[in-house]
């Protein structure tokens, strides 16, 4: 369903992604982990479409169309999601406004039509409760006095409604304590279906032990330096990236 | 509110321009020869049929305005105004006197229906009297009866004038005195039409009151005079809305808004300002000088004051207050929008002169193109005014990096016991907050539309029900092609 081909990106002239290339599946979970600065958000940003970054080589297809040509927007409509490592403050913009709004302006790019404000009421208020979330955050502005946890839980009630095809995680996992760690995980598990697909960017193996990945990429430099089972994830945690880095060198 | 601003936005990319209300009608006028002087004074005068004190006020206040300087320090700026180059006074020609509203012009009535603003007394905004100025005129006003009925008084100020001129004479110009300022002594020369409003003891208005000024023919100021008094105990809500076609030269409105709330009285008073303001190189748009004050004569009165600020080349307005009554409350809501060249200077005065007088100022600027926003307010607490209160809240918004944003708070305190608290920000849309947005389905117009709204909700809450998805549409447009 997404298919990386040698892909190259650089950021102000300097080349970050330096030949990247991943297939992934319908209904597959891939992990890729790798040390700071090896360019894991510059691949969850470009892959999601964000301005500032400079593709030099390759191509990104998802479900056969090219993800490069299209903005953020058709992208999120086309159903990729990025689960955001700094979730963006929105103040005086409800959660339910924001959400609502979302959800209603992928379905109008998918040719559907809204969803009846009874129904979306329900949706929310079942995926909140499903992800341990008190509704009445959902009446607070957007991320607005959050903390790094709750943070982290919005974001995948806001995955839960909008229901995407492919969920790319940034560092979701980073600063969460166990409980918040136990929830988050609950949500992406809840994601995994027969047509979906998952990636998971991360630091550290933690996150694994809840959500069980089907392919582990060490990212290192700019490339993908080697994959391999989940059990690679045991691999770097007990012997880190080190040597991955310097084969990289 | 996200879906009926992807609605307009659609509306108007799908037409000629930016702005919706641009068009003429195609209506004959007859029009006041060019020029300013004291013979068009009295063919004002004269057309409306005036009482002789009326034409004597007039004058007094036309000699004054002969003798003052056009003020210079807001910041705007524009070319000097040649005030003989324009009519003075334009009336779309009718037979005969109406009787009825059935008798309006079938073209009038097509312009405010095509505006939105329904003259028959049904449909969506049933529950609103509307009066409808036309150039220098009123054309119509609904639901006069109901509200007789109620005792309450809403007509056009040249109608007051005639039929009321003992409640006329007693208030205008006793809050806005005619030597006041150089554009209010020009309205109080010239001004040919307006809303009167008045609400007896004890009543509270049935109906939302609007008015609805509409420039339509070239080359003419428009000069309305606008009088609100609420008696003792009484309750008025009352909305203005203003459109203009769009012309390549600038044009004039000089407008003068006196309000007055006695004992135990409450008048609330939202603007929704859509002037046409301009293409986006800066040219044309309407020069929008306005005078807006209200007196709390009477104890624990209220008047309070929401205004959003998206038309006009240049605005230039503070709406105040001068919180006279003991326990008197204030308040001032403002959104200002300044896109492409549109320049704002706007905010308010709160003067506290009787005992625990309150004020609350919440302003609300946003930038984009190369819009130019200041605020500038006075919050006076004279020595009186034991335990008077004040909180202000400036904010300013920047899309892109060519507008600026200005804030130029006055304070004068002369009591000792006076709270006055002042909190300003400056902020800029992100590019983290715009991504955050079209990453989850929105577009770049939709995402700046709701964080613009989001911005201003302190503000939005306070219009009528009616008029907030109205305005909350206005926000997304006037802010169209802001960003990339």
């Amino acid at each position: 369903m997404l298919e990386i081909n040698d892909l190259r990106a650089s950021v102000d002239g300097r080349e970050i992604l330096k030949g990247i290339t991943l297939s992934i599946k319908p209904g597959e979970v891939h992990a890729i982990m790798g040390p700071n600065g090896s360019g894991k958000s510059t691949l969850s940003y470009v892959l999601s479409g964000r301005d500032g970054y400079e593709i030099t080589g390759g191509s990104v297809t998802f479900l056969g169309q090219d993800l490069l040509a299209m903005d953020p927007a058709e992208r999120a409509a086309l159903g990729i999601f990025l689960g955001f490592q700094y979730p963006v403050e929105i103040p005086g913009v409800s959660s339910m406004n924001f959400l609502k709004t979302a959800l209603n302006s992928v379905r109008r790019a998918r040719g559907e039509n809204d969803l009846p404000a009874a129904e979306f009421l329900k949706l929310i208020r079942d995926k909140a409760k499903s992800l341990e979330m008190d509704p009445e955050m959902l009446k607070r502005s957007v991320n607005v006095g959050f903390s790094g946890g709750e943070k982290k839980r919005n974001e995948m009630v806001q995955m839960a409604v909008l229901s995407p095809k492919l969920a790319i995680l940034d560092e979701t996992d980073s600063g969460l304590d166990i409980d918040a760690l136990k929830v988050v995980s609950r949500g992406i598990n809840a994601l995994r279906a027969a047509d979906k697909a998952i990636l998971m960017i991360t630091h550290y193996q933690r996150l694994l032990d809840y959500v069980e990945p089907d392919f582990v990429h060490v990212l290192a430099k700019g490339r993908i330096v080697k994959s391999g089972g989940k059990d690679l994830a045991l691999d770097l945690e007990r012997d880190g990236y080190a040597a991955f880095v310097d084969a990289a060198a | 509110m996200m879906a009926e601003a992807q609605k307009t936005l659609e509306d108007v990319t799908g037409s000629s321009g930016d702005y919706k209300y641009g068009f003429v009608t195609n209506i004959e006028s007859e029009l006041a020869p060019k020029g300013l002087n004291e013979d068009i004074i009295r063919f004002i005068s004269a057309k409306k049929d005036e009482p002789a004190w009326m034409l004597e006020s007039r004058l007094k206040a036309y000699r004054h305005w002969l003798k003052m300087v056009e003020p210079t320090w807001a910041k705007v700026h524009y070319p000097q105004i040649d005030f003989q180059d324009l009519h003075y006074y334009a009336a779309p020609k009718q037979k005969v006197k109406l009787q009825s509203l059935d008798e309006v012009d079938p073209e009038l009535l097509a312009t405010y229906e095509k505006l939105g603003i329904p003259l028959k007394e049904r449909g969506i905004l049933a529950g609103v009297a509307v009066d409808a100025v036309f150039d220098s005129v009123s054309v119509a006003t609904t639901f006069k009866g109901k509200l007789k009925e109620a005792g309450v008084i809403f007509s056009s100020i040249s109608e007051a004038i005639r039929e009321h001129p003992d409640l006329v004479q007693k208030y205008l110009g006793t809050v806005v005195p005619v030597g006041d300022n150089y554009y209010s002594a020009l309205n109080a020369a010239v001004f040919s039409d307006g809303t009167f409003v008045y609400i007896p003891p004890g009543v509270r208005c049935p109906m939302e009151l609007s008015t609805y000024f509409r420039i339509n023919e070239a080359k003419t100021g428009q000069f309305e005079r606008t009088l609100i008094i609420a008696d003792k105990g009484s309750y008025v809500s009352y909305l203005e809305g203003c459109t203009a076609p769009m012309r390549d030269e600038n044009q004039l409105h000089a407008a003068v808004v006196e309000l007055i709330a006695l004992d135990d009285a409450e008048i609330k008073y939202s603007t929704v300002q859509n002037w046409y303001p301009g293409d986006k190189d800066g040219k044309g748009g309407i020069y929008n000088f306005v005078t807006k004050r209200g007196a709390c004569r009477g104890r624990n009165s209220k008047i309070s004051w929401t205004q959003v600020e998206t038309g006009s080349a240049i605005t230039w307005k503070y709406p105040s207050c001068i919180l006279q009554g003991d326990n008197s409350v204030g308040e001032f809501y403002s959104v200002a929008v300044t896109n492409n060249f549109q320049q704002a200077d706007t905010g308010t005065k709160m003067i506290h002169i009787g005992k625990n007088t309150r004020s609350t100022i919440i302003s609300k600027g946003i930038s984009a193109g190369r819009g130019q926003n200041t605020y500038r307010g006075l919050v006076k607490v004279l020595g009186g005014a034991e335990g008077a209160r004040n909180f202000t809240q400036c904010d300013s918004l920047l899309i892109g990096s060519d507008c600026g944003a200005h804030t130029v708070p006055y304070v004068e305190v002369k009591n000792p016991s006076a709270q006055i608290e002042h909190e300003a920000t400056t902020s800029k849309i992100s590019d983290d907050q715009l991504f955050y947005c079209m990453q989850r389905g929105l577009s770049a117009e939709d995402a700046v539309t709701m964080i613009v709204n989001g911005f201003c909700k302190d503000v939005m809450q306070h219009l009528p029900m009616e008029f907030a998805v109205e305005a909350q549409k206005l926000l997304g447009v006037s802010l169209e092609g802001s960003v990339g």
